[in-house]
C-alpha cells in the first residue's frame, strides 16, 4: 500500500508521547515517533536508549514517553545491553517461557556520540553477532547532551566546543566519519541512512524495513540540533531539506549489500545553501574563507560520487 | 546422597551453572576465568542446557547483555576475573541499581598494573562497595555450592541484589580436588523458577527501566539499595539452611575453625583458609590456642556477628589478599577493626597484606603470624599493624 502520513497517522497512535522534554525544532523526536510507528500495532516492543539527549529528555523518574518497554543502562552499550535483552527473548521463547502469540521487537537508539564513538564496539558486536535488532543513530553531529563538543559525526570545519572556530584553527580540522559504511563492512541484511523529508515517506519506510527485516539492520537518521547547529527552531524541516538536496545527506540503503539511492535530487544544491542557515559554519563565509566552501563542496562531492559508484557496481548482474 | 567426582574449580563453577540452567550466559575469556565460559558454551553446544549464550566483544558488553537479559525476565549469568571485571566496573554498579539479580562467578585475580594473571583479591576489593553480595569460596566445593545458592539469595524479594561468587584463581580455579555434586533434579527443585514481578517482555505492562534519576530521588533509591542488602542477611542464612537440609552441607556468614576457646586467630578469605586450618591443627598440637575465622559472606559484612565472634580473642591478625595502597590498612581489616570497635569490643589486630599477584602463601608463613600474635597477646605491644608477609625485602 501506497504511503500516506495522513493515514499512518491517523492508524497508528503516537507510541512515543509529548510531554517529553527535548528541545523544540530538534529532528530526533519526529524522527522517533516515526520509527515507532513503523510497528506493527499489534506489536511489542523493547527499546534501549544510550545516554544522551534522548535518553535524559524522555525518561526522567518517575515520567517516561515511551509507551512500549524501554531500558536504558549506560552511554556506550545501547548495542550490549539490546542484545541481552533480544538474547533473552530468544532463548525464554524457545523454552516456552513467553506467550507464543505475537511478536516484540528490538530497537536501540543512541546519539553519534553514544555511536560513531563511545558505543561504537558495543555496537559492532551486537551486529557481528547477528541480533534481530534495529539500531537506530540519531545523528546531530556532536555531543549535544553535554554542550556540543566534537564527535567523529562532526562535520569539516563546524564550530564545537572542543573544536572552536578560531584564530588559527577553522573549526572541526577533519572530515566525518562514514557510520553506515562500517555497518555495511558487518555484512549485516539491511542498513540505512534517512531523514525526516517529504511527509517522512523515507524514514518511515527504512524504518519498517528495519524493524521487520530478519537480523541486525542499522539507521542513520539525521537530527538536526537547533542549539548544536546555530538554526531558528522553526527551520528544522527546512534544514532536513537543505542536507538532502545539497547530497550532503544521501538517502539510500543497502540491502544485503546491494546499495540503492533512495532520492537523487534532480538539480543538486550547493552545499552552502545547508551550511548558511547555520551559526556553526558562520566563519566559512567570512572573506578569506571561500577555500572552506569549496574544501566542505569537494568533499560532499566525492562521497556522493562514490555512493553513486557503490550503487552501480554492487548491482552490476 | 550426592555424586562423588572430581572437578577444577573452574568446572564446578560450571557444573553449577549447567544444572542451574539460567536462560542467558554472556561472558567474554579472560584468565583464569576463560574454562567456565569454554565449558558453558560447550553445554549449549550439546544440548545438555537450554541457554542463549551470548559470546561478546568485551566484559562491558558481557555486563550490559546480562542487564538487558536480567531486565526482559531471564537469568543472567556470566564470569569474569580481574581487568574484566574492572572493565565492567561501571555496568556492576548499574545491574545492583536496577536490582538486577545477576549471578557472576568471579575467579579472584591481581587487577593490573602492571600485568599479572595469577591470584590476590584486588579485583573483588576495587567493586566491595558496588551493591554487589559477595560469597567467598575456600575450595571448589564451596564455589559449586554458593553457585548453587546463589539464585535464591539474589532473587528473593526482599533482596534483589546481584551476587558474585568468588573463588582463587589458579589455586582453587584450576586444582582438581573431590567434590561432592547435587543430582541436577535436586538442583533443579532447589533453585526454583524465577518469575520476576515486573520485566522489559512482559507485552500486556511495559516497564521503563534505568531512568534520569534527579535529586528528588536518587538518595532514596540508594536507601533502599542498601536495606535491601541489610535484609539478604537473613535471607542468606534461611537459603543455607535448606542447603544443609538438601545436602548435609552447614553454610553461615563465616566458618569458625577451632575458634571458640582459641586465644589468638587469624581472619581471612578463600583458598588461605585451607592452608591456615593446616597450621592451626599443628599449632593445636603444640598446645597453642590457635583459631581461624574464615569469611564467606563479605557483602553484605556481617559485623555484629563477626565481632561477637572474635571478643573473645587476646590477639588477631586479619589477612588481606590486596593491597589498598591507602596508608591504613586492607579492605578487611578495616571492617573487622571496624566492626569491633563499634561493638565495644578491643582484641589487639593487626594486618597483614599477603599473596600479592600470585606470590606463593607457605604454611610456616602462617606460622609467623600466629607467633606474630603470641607475641602481641604476651606483651600487648603493636609496634605497626599494617604488615607484609612473603614479601622479599624487609617492610618497614
Amino acid at each position: 500500500m501506497a504511503y500516506n502520513l495522513k493515514e499512518v497517522v491517523a492508524n497508528k497512535p503516537s507510541r512515543f508521547t509529548s510531554g517529553h522534554r527535548m528541545c523544540a525544532g530538534c529532528g530526533a523526536p519526529p524522527a522517533a515517533r516515526m520509527i515507532m510507528r513503523a510497528l506493527k500495532p499489534e506489536d511489542h516492543a523493547v527499546v534501549a536508549g544510550a545516554t544522551g539527549c534522548m535518553e535524559v529528555s524522555t525518561f526522567i523518574y518517575p515520567y517516561t514517553a515511551w509507551t512500549d518497554s524501554f531500558i536504558h543502562t549506560a552511554f556506550e552499550c545501547a548495542g550490549a545491553t539490546i542484545s541481552g535483552v533480544e538474547a533473552a527473548y530468544h532463548s525464554m521463547k524457545k523454552q516456552g517461557k513467553l506467550p507464543q502469540d505475537g511478536e516484540t521487537k528490538f530497537i536501540a537508539f543512541g546519539g553519534d556520540g553514544g555511536t560513531y564513538d563511545i558505543g561504537l564496539q558495543s555496537l559492532s558486536g551486537a551486529m557481528e553477532r547477528r541480533h534481530d535488532i534495529t539500531y537506530v543513530c540519531y545523528d546531530n553531529g556532536a555531543y549535544m547532551n553535554t554542550g556540543i563538543q566534537r564527535s567523529s559525526a562532526t562535520p569539516k570545519f563546524a564550530d564545537t566546543t572542543t573544536s572552536p572556530a578560531g584564530k588559527v584553527i577553522p573549526g572541526k580540522a577533519q572530515p566525518r566519519k562514514d557510520l553506515a559504511k562500517i555497518m555495511v563492512g558487518h555484512h549485516i541484511p539491511y542498513v540505512a541512512q534517512t531523514v525526516g523529508y517529504m511527509n517522512f515517506k523515507d524514514l518511515y519506510e527504512k524504518a519498517e524495513k528495519a524493524i521487520y527485516t530478519e537480523g541486525p539492520a542499522f539507521l542513520n537518521v539525521l537530527a538536526p540540533c537547533p542549539r548544536g547547529w546555530g538554526y531558528p527552531t522553526d527551520m528544522l524541516m527546512q534544514i532536513n531539506k537543505l542536507a538532502v538536496e545539497t547530497c550532503y545527506w544521501p538517502l539510500y540503503e543497502v540491502v544485503n549489500g546491494k546499495y540503492k539511492i533512495t532520492y537523487k535530487p534532480a538539480k543538486k544544491l550547493p552545499v552552502e545553501e545547508f551550511l548558511k542557515p547555520q551559526k556553526r559554519f558562520r566563519h566559512m563565509f567570512k572573506p578569506g574563507n571561500e577555500w572552506m566552501i569549496e574544501e566542505f563542496q569537494k568533499l560532499v562531492d566525492e562521497r556522493w560520487q562514490e555512493l553513486l559508484d557503490l550503487e552501480e557496481i554492487t548491482n552490476r548482474d | 546422597m550426592g555424586i562423588r567426582e572430581r572437578l577444577s574449580g573452574n568446572e564446578a563453577a560450571a557444573t553449577a551453572m549447567r544444572q542451574i540452567n539460567p536462560d542467558v550466559v554472556a561472558a567474554y575469556p579472560i584468565t583464569p576465568s576463560t574454562e567456565i565460559p569454554q565449558y558453558f558454551s560447550t553445554f549449549v553446544a550439546n544440548g545438555s542446557v537450554d541457554s542463549d549464550f551470548v559470546a561478546v566483544e568485551s566484559e562491558h558488553s558481557a555486563m550490559s547483555a546480562c542487564i538487558g537479559a536480567e531486565a526482559a525476565g531471564a537469568r543472567a549469568m556470566t564470569a569474569t576475573s580481574a581487568n574484566g571485571l574492572s572493565l565492567m566496573w561501571e555496568m556492576i554498579y548499574i545491574a545492583s541499581s536496577l536490582r538486577l539479580p545477576i549471578v557472576l562467578s568471579l575467579v579472584n585475580r591481581a587487577v593490573s598494573g602492571p600485568l599479572n594473571i595469577h591470584n590476590d583479591h584486588s579485583d573483588a576489593m576495587g567493586v566491595r562497595d558496588a551493591g554487589w553480595i559477595m560469597l567467598f569460596s575456600e575450595n571448589n566445593q564451596e564455589a559449586y555450592d554458593n553457585t548453587l545458592m546463589a539464585h535464591r539469595i539474589a532473587e528473593h524479594k526482599d533482596v534483589r541484589l546481584p551476587l558474585m561468587v568468588c573463588q582463587d584463581g589458579f589455586i582453587t580455579s584450576h586444582s582438581i580436588e573431590n567434590i561432592e555434586l547435587v543430582e541436577d533434579d535436586k538442583v533443579k527443585e532447589f533453585v526454583g523458577e524465577y518469575h520476576p514481578e515486573h520485566y522489559l517482555l512482559n507485552k500486556e505492562e511495559p516497564i521503563a527501566v534505568g531512568p534520569l534519576d534527579v535529586q528528588s530521588y536518587l538518595f532514596e533509591h540508594k536507601a533502599q539499595q542498601a536495606e535491601a542488602m541489610e535484609n539478604a542477611k537473613k535471607v542468606i542464612l534461611e537459603v543455607a539452611e535448606d542447603f544443609e537440609k538438601m545436602t548435609g552441607r552447614k553454610y553461615g556468614f563465616f566458618e569458625e575453625y577451632k575458634l571458640d576457646d582459641a586465644e589468638v586467630a587469624i581472619v581471612c578469605m578463600n583458598s588461605t583458609a585451607g592452608t591456615t586450618k593446616f597450621v592451626v591443627d599443628n599449632l593445636r598440637e603444640q598446645g597453642i590456642k590457635a583459631g581461624l575465622l574464615k569469611l564467606r559472606v563479605f557483602r553484605p559484612f556481617p559485623v555484629n556477628e563477626i565481632a561477637k565472634a572474635l571478643s573473645h580473642l587476646k590477639a588477631m591478625a586479619i589477612l588481606d589478599k590486596a593491597s589498598s595502597l591507602n596508608a591504613a590498612g586492607g579492605a578487611l581489616y578495616e571492617d573487622v577493626t571496624s566492626a569491633m570497635y563499634v561493638n565495644n569490643y578491643h582484641v589487639p589486630a593487626v594486618n597483614y597484606v599477603y599473596g600479592i599477584g600470585g606470590r606463593d602463601t607457605k604454611a610456616d608463613e602462617i606460622e609467623g603470624v600466629y607467633k606474630d600474635l603470641l607475641e602481641i597477646a604476651k606483651t600487648g605491644n603493636i609496634d605497626n599493624p599494617y604488615r607484609y608477609f612473603g614479601l622479599r625485602r624487609e617492610a618497614k
